[in-house]
């Protein structure tokens, strides 16, 4: 086999979204030669797609804003399920973390006195949300990219190329992450050596040897078949990770937006804010019946109208009336419109109607809501000032993620190993707050390269792990695999990526989807260990330039491995909480709140082994890939849970908890 | 190297291994490196209408101008001047009872008086921004349309004499002020009968008072006095009154196209009226 | 209750099941998504539409006829996912968000530049034959990818923001006016539509030596409005330098950029004619030339 190219760097990012940018620069500003890879176009990550803002109790708006309210807020948001030192640097560092994008060039939105600008969002008490319109993500990733490119020109100053200590290698796909045995280290003593790539656009592999590797890549909303998420959304990260050694934790908590558009089919998965319902629009079903007052639970029914005429007077007059029911929390208009579709009562395309149209005149349409009425009439030909939307729930965002030690992000159990961002898990417990997501890229982003670097420092020199000519070797061939046609028994045809990756997405959507049933998680199981069978089986045509085919075979490992997790977990977990509501166990649990599903690896996906026959390799196939066990989560420290009072905690702590107080 | 950031080191430039830079074609669009596509365009829509109908109506304009300018009779008939000819500079203006007579260059000017002022609305007009747009691409195909290769072989831009020319548009600006001040001082003359008695008005006024209202809302709505209002400022927050009418100007600017165009239309209307009286086409309607 | 589970426990036994539609089509036992190429959910009103691809790489190619069923309510990327699905798995195209927000899957349809994503397949007659060709301004790699290089050069060679010296994070105090104009620049998704579409590079290679493009003009504009930037104390004039060392004077503002731009910045109107202003302002205006010159000596 032909020679796969080296390149020697000290820290090593996958992935340029807001974490992974963030986590460069600050491992370049240590003094450390940094490379990041990412599979898009430098510039074009999933942060763009954030629209409220930053969380940062700067305090700008209110004055009554700081961190322990943050604090507080975050830990409500996630049912104190979040690793609570995290929340607690994440509240701490955010306005550090959103001034200095100022001094980067960033412009958000102002106040009159010339200050940064913020705004309310659900569960933050204060008006905390740092934002440039609606486009926040865009302002977070171009400012970090700018910010990049500074420092690349400093080193052209210095070094006369731009690329000399900061480096991205745009369109590449990271496969694995090598370990190798640490010199002078405990016998199996092993470290992170570097990663394996491939160049997207020649097909072309490489290996990057780093000690230090950080994980920055996402979420894995493509598992699902309605998402917010684009296509680089295969949880890579999470995949990488745990085939490292890792674990991951929270896995079963996934964020489901209860109204995405579903039709068309061109924009389906993307949100419909939740002001459409604030500002008047209604939920019916294909009968036209407004459903949403069949659903308002027992401890719901004091705050919310029971008649029509009652919710729409509450838009004119809160006081004298009640709210209507379709501003009940997420995961209740969430559960009601899932079950409207089950009852066979959805629209054509399987979700529900919400309509603005027969509710307000079409101006004020285009006064309140322009930028909703702007994304129908672009994206989907749609004028919602004469017609309904079509909306359901859409799979927004991952809790759950690397198990990472609060402070440096450094994943537990695998040396030289980071994450940040959507990919490292604990900081939202069971659900994230909107807002808190931009925050944690940046909090947990420079910690991860912050640290990244200071390891890989203090190797300098022989100390480093060397990458070995097998580990390259097993890469590249289970990265080629999906072009051996020939392995696929009696001439028959090798199955098509695209194929199994719908079907994933439907089984997984259907199945551990908002709602989640004992049964059709042990089905999903099933349609996994199927898939995982046929996928030993995927193959592709053409060659390895640009060939979108071989792409998604090799992403299907990771979201294969990903989904396994999420359905797992979410079996085990027997309660409801935040991102995770079970049909058969609708309430929360105190002694779960303790709880964390720990997610390893069982057995290396057979891919990887290319002398693994296909038969053989099914049967391995067949078997389930991933480990769970459950562990307690470290009890928090007595100063933060004074921040709360005596009454709430006890919705949450168990009674031993609080009078180990 | 697709993204410019391949990973080995020191390859710096585009490869083609297999033709170099435009073997295969004429450059631009052809040129070896892009992707093979024989035709200049593949645009199916009618996009020659718009360069084709701006280079009519501009060629239209530039002949009747012409033939009007160098006429050097029929501008004047009480109490209206044409627009090309005002103010009127030269010995052998026909005198004008109030008008904007300064023989400011005797009696030597051999060629119609109209040559000596057109040129500060001709300057005005040919380094206004709209109007490079409007001749590039339809007299210079430069380019024809979006997206259809140009045919020239090199291009400069404005980057050389004498397109570099085209960064003085702001004194044209500054001139234009004041040919629209002597316009409008016309079009208060307007406000006479033929007698010169004040407090009159004839269709001709109602023609002379659009014209000078499209005049100035042109002449207002240029980018270089858009610039010079307000949009040098880097602190708006500091000078609260530039900034409002930045504000102001920007919305004219943004219909600085249509007012190009009708404000055209009305001093080739203006001048007309004034040559159909001239001539004794009709008379004057009066209003009062 | 035991909280752990073992990979090994609760699966069953599977074989390979069949053959399983390994010729290309879409179907499945679910409704697949249209985002992997499928066709949706419902079969609505759908024809089939006549489409030319343009397939190939540097050593050449040709606009390859494709018939693709077209359901109602989708956008031409939709078209290219089902062809990837069905016909041509290998169909190399970038794309991402799918939402018109991240700029990647531009490309030319019926010779216009368009991002695929915002383009709906309902501005077209049904009989009309659809052409998508890469972006024509660039170097092309394969199919519908093109080398964007250029763009990243540029946007390297353009002076970062400066921050002011006397202020530390949190202390910058910006007015909403002050920032609006390089808010409204800072809404590009870097597309590169104008890019490719700017016939000094489109219809000239040699000048991308020397002229940054409209993105990046704009990007100059953007800092030289920015309230903050410091360029001018740190010995930086973006105002003569867009003009001396960024192409600005081969602009002839001929508008296809703001024609293209799927987020309706106005790049001419507010950035690129600002900034040949601005650079007059240093160049060719005696008078202001003269005023600050004497103001400088004032203020020394």
């Amino acid at each position: 086999m032909t020679q796969v190219e080296r390149q020697q760097w000290d820290v090593v990012i996958v992935g340029a979204g807001g974490a992974g940018l963030r986590a460069a620069i600050e491992a370049r500003e240590q003094g450390l030669r940094t490379a990041v890879i990412c599979k898009s176009l430098f510039g074009k990550a999933h942060t763009v797609m954030a629209e409220g803002g930053i969380a940062a109790s700067m305090g700008n708006a209110n004055p009554g804003d700081n961190w322990e309210v943050h604090f507080r807020d975050t830990m409500r948001g996630g049912k104190f399920l979040n690793q609570w030192r995290m929340a607690e640097l994440h509240a701490k560092e955010a306005p550090d973390r959103v001034w200095e994008l100022e001094t980067w060039g960033a412009l958000f939105d102002r106040t009159a006195d010339g200050r940064i600008s913020q705004r309310n969002f659900g569960g933050h008490e204060y008006p905390r949300l740092a934002h440039v319109g609606d486009r926040t993500g865009l302002e977070l990733i171009r400012t970090l990219q700018q910010k990049t490119v500074a420092l690349q020109q400093e080193d052209y100053k210095e070094t006369g190329d731009y690329e000399s200590r900061l480096k991205v290698f745009q369109e590449c796909t990271v496969t694995r992450i090598l370990k190798s045995p640490v010199e002078g280290g405990a016998p199996g003593e092993e470290a992170v050596s570097g990663v394996f790539c491939y160049e997207r656009e020649s097909g072309r592999f490489f290996v990057v040897e780093a000690p230090s590797v950080v994980l920055a890549t996402g979420g894995i909303g493509k598992s699902f078949k309605v998402t917010s998420n684009s296509w680089e959304y295969t949880g890579d990260g999470h995949a990488l990770a745990l085939l490292a050694g890792a674990s991951l934790i929270n896995m079963e908590f996934v964020q489901f937006h209860p109204t995405g558009m579903v039709w068309p089919p061109s924009v389906k998965g993307i949100l419909v804010t939740e002001s459409v319902r604030g500002d008047g629009g209604v939920l019916r079903n294909s009968e036209g019946k407004r459903f949403m007052f069949d659903y308002i639970p027992d401890v719901f029914k004091e705050k919310y109208a029971e008649s029509e005429a009652e919710a729409d007077g509450w838009y004119e007059d809160p006081e004298n009336n009640r709210r209507p029911p379709e501003l009940l929390p997420r995961d209740e208009v969430a559960r009601a419109i899932n079950a409207e579709v089950k009852a066979g009562r959805g629209s054509p395309h399987g979700g529900v109607f919400l309509d603005v149209s027969t509710r307000m005149p079409a101006d004020v349409i285009k006064r309140r809501l322009p930028s909703m009425h702007h994304q129908f009439k672009e994206l989907a030909d749609v004028d919602i000032t004469s017609e309904a939307m079509e909306v359901g729930p859409t799979c927004h965002y991952v809790m759950g993620g690397v198990d990472v030690d609060p402070d440096t992000a450094a994943a537990i159990g695998v040396t030289g190993l980071y994450a940040a961002g959507e990919v490292a898990g604990g900081m939202h417990g069971s659900n994230r707050l909107g807002g808190n997501s931009l925050s944690d890229l940046l909090v947990f982003g420079r910690r991860a390269g912050l640290h990244a670097a200071q390891y890989a420092a203090s190797l300098k020199g022989d100390g480093r792990p060397v990458v070995s000519e097998e580990q390259i070797e097993s890469a590249s061939d289970e990265a080629l695999r999906p072009f051996s046609a020939a392995e696929v028994p009696e001439g028959e045809p090798a199955e098509n990526p695209y194929t199994l990756h719908q079907h994933l997405q439907q089984s997984m959507n259907d199945l551990v989807g908002i709602i989640r049933r004992d049964e059709e998680m042990t089905q999903a199981l099933e349609r996994l260990a199927e898939l995982r069978v046929r996928a030993t089986y995927a193959g592709v045509e053409g060659h390895r330039q640009f060939n979108p085919g071989w792409h998604l075979a090799i992403d299907l490992r990771n979201m294969l491995l990903v989904s396994e997790c999420v359905a797992r977990a979410a079996l085990t977990r027997t309660e409801s909480r935040g991102g995770h509501t079970r049909d058969d166990f609708p309430d929360m649990d105190r002694q779960w709140r303790r709880s964390n599903l720990v997610c390893t690896l069982a057995d290396e996906p057979v891919s990887v082994d290319a002398s693994t026959q296909p038969g053989e390799a099914a049967k391995r196939a067949d078997r389930g890939r991933i480990d769970l066990r459950r562990r307690d989560m470290p009890p928090i420290r007595p100063d933060l849970l004074g921040l709360f009072e005596k009454e709430e905690l006890i919705k949450y702590l168990t009674d031993e908890e609080l009078t180990a107080e | 190297m697709a993204t410019g950031t391949r990973p080995q080191p020191n390859t710096s430039s585009t490869e083609s291994t297999s033709r170099p830079p435009d073997a295969g074609g004429t450059g631009g669009v052809r040129t070896g490196t892009r992707a093979a596509i024989a035709e200049r365009h593949l645009r199916t829509d009618r996009w020659w209408l718009a360069p084709a109908s701006t280079a009519f109506g501009l060629f239209l304009f530039v002949v009747y101008s012409t033939w009007r300018a160098l006429a050097d009779a029929d501008y004047y008939h009480a109490p209206y001047v044409s627009p090309f000819y005002s103010p009127c500079l030269a010995e052998s203006c026909e005198k004008m009872q109030g008008g904007p007579n300064w023989a400011l260059f005797g009696d030597w000017w051999p060629l119609s008086p109209a040559l000596i002022i057109l040129i500060f609305p001709l300057g005005f007009r040919l380094t206004c921004y709209y109007y490079r747009k409007a001749y590039y691409r339809g007299f210079w195909a430069s380019p024809p349309a979006c997206g259809v290769a140009e045919p020239h072989k090199s291009y400069s831009g404005e980057t050389r004499f004498p397109l570099i020319l085209q960064n003085i548009h702001r004194y044209f600006f500054y001139a234009a002020v004041g040919v629209a001040v002597i316009l409008t001082w016309d079009t208060i003359l307007g406000f006479r009968n033929a007698d010169y008695e004040w407090g009159h008005m004839g269709l001709g006024t109602v023609v002379f008072l659009i014209n000078i209202v499209l005049i100035w809302a042109y002449t207002i709505s240029c980018h270089s006095c858009r610039h010079i209002v307000g949009g040098r400022l880097k602190h708006f927050s500091k000078h609260p009154v530039r900034y409002r009418m930045w504000g102001w100007v920007g919305k004219l600017n943004s219909r600085h196209m249509e007012l190009a165009w009708a404000s055209l239309l009305s001093v080739g209307l203006a001048d007309l009226y004034v040559y159909l009286l001239a001539t004794g086409a009709f008379t004057d309607p009066q209003l009062f | 209750m035991s909280a752990e589970t073992h990979a090994g426990e609760g699966t069953g036994t599977h074989t390979r099941p069949g053959a399983h539609d390994a010729g290309g089509t879409a179907e499945g036992t679910g409704t697949p998504g249209a985002v992997s190429g499928g066709a949706p959910d419902s079969t609505g009103t759908s024809y089939i539409a006549d489409f030319q691809v343009w397939r190939g790489d540097l050593d050449g190619g040709a606009l390859e006829d494709f018939k693709v069923e077209v359901f109602e309510g989708e956008v031409v990327l939709d078209i290219v996912h089902r062809l990837q699905a069905t016909q041509a798995p290998d169909l190399a195209v970038r794309w991402n968000c799918k939402a018109g927000k991240c700029g990647s899957c531009s490309a030319e349809i019926n010779g216009r530049p368009r991002l695929l994503c915002m383009t709906r397949m309902s501005v077209f007659e049904r009989s009309e034959t659809i052409t998508i060709t890469p972006l024509r301004a660039n170097p092309v790699i394969r199919d519908l990818v093109t080398d964007v290089s250029y763009n990243y050069t540029k946007a390297r060679e353009i002076p970062s923001f400066v921050p002011p010296a006397d202020l530390g994070p949190g202390e910058y105090r910006m007015q909403q006016e002050d920032v609006g104009r390089s808010q409204e620049f800072r809404k590009c998704i870097e597309c590169f539509l104008c890019q490719d579409v700017c016939h000094v590079v489109r219809d000239h290679e040699e000048n991308k030596q020397a002229f940054a493009g409209p993105r990046f003009l704009m990007r100059q504009a953007e800092l030289d409005m920015h309230p903050l930037d410091a360029a001018e104390e740190s010995g930086l004039d973006r105002k003569s330098s867009a003009q001396e060392d960024h192409g600005l004077g081969y602009c002839n503002i001929t508008k296809c950029c703001t024609e293209v731009c799927p987020e309706g910045i106005k790049i001419t109107d507010n950035a690129l004619i600002p900034l040949k202003e601005r650079a007059a302002d240093r160049k060719y205006d005696p008078i202001v030339w003269l005023g600050n010159k004497i103001r400088r000596r004032n203020g020394a």
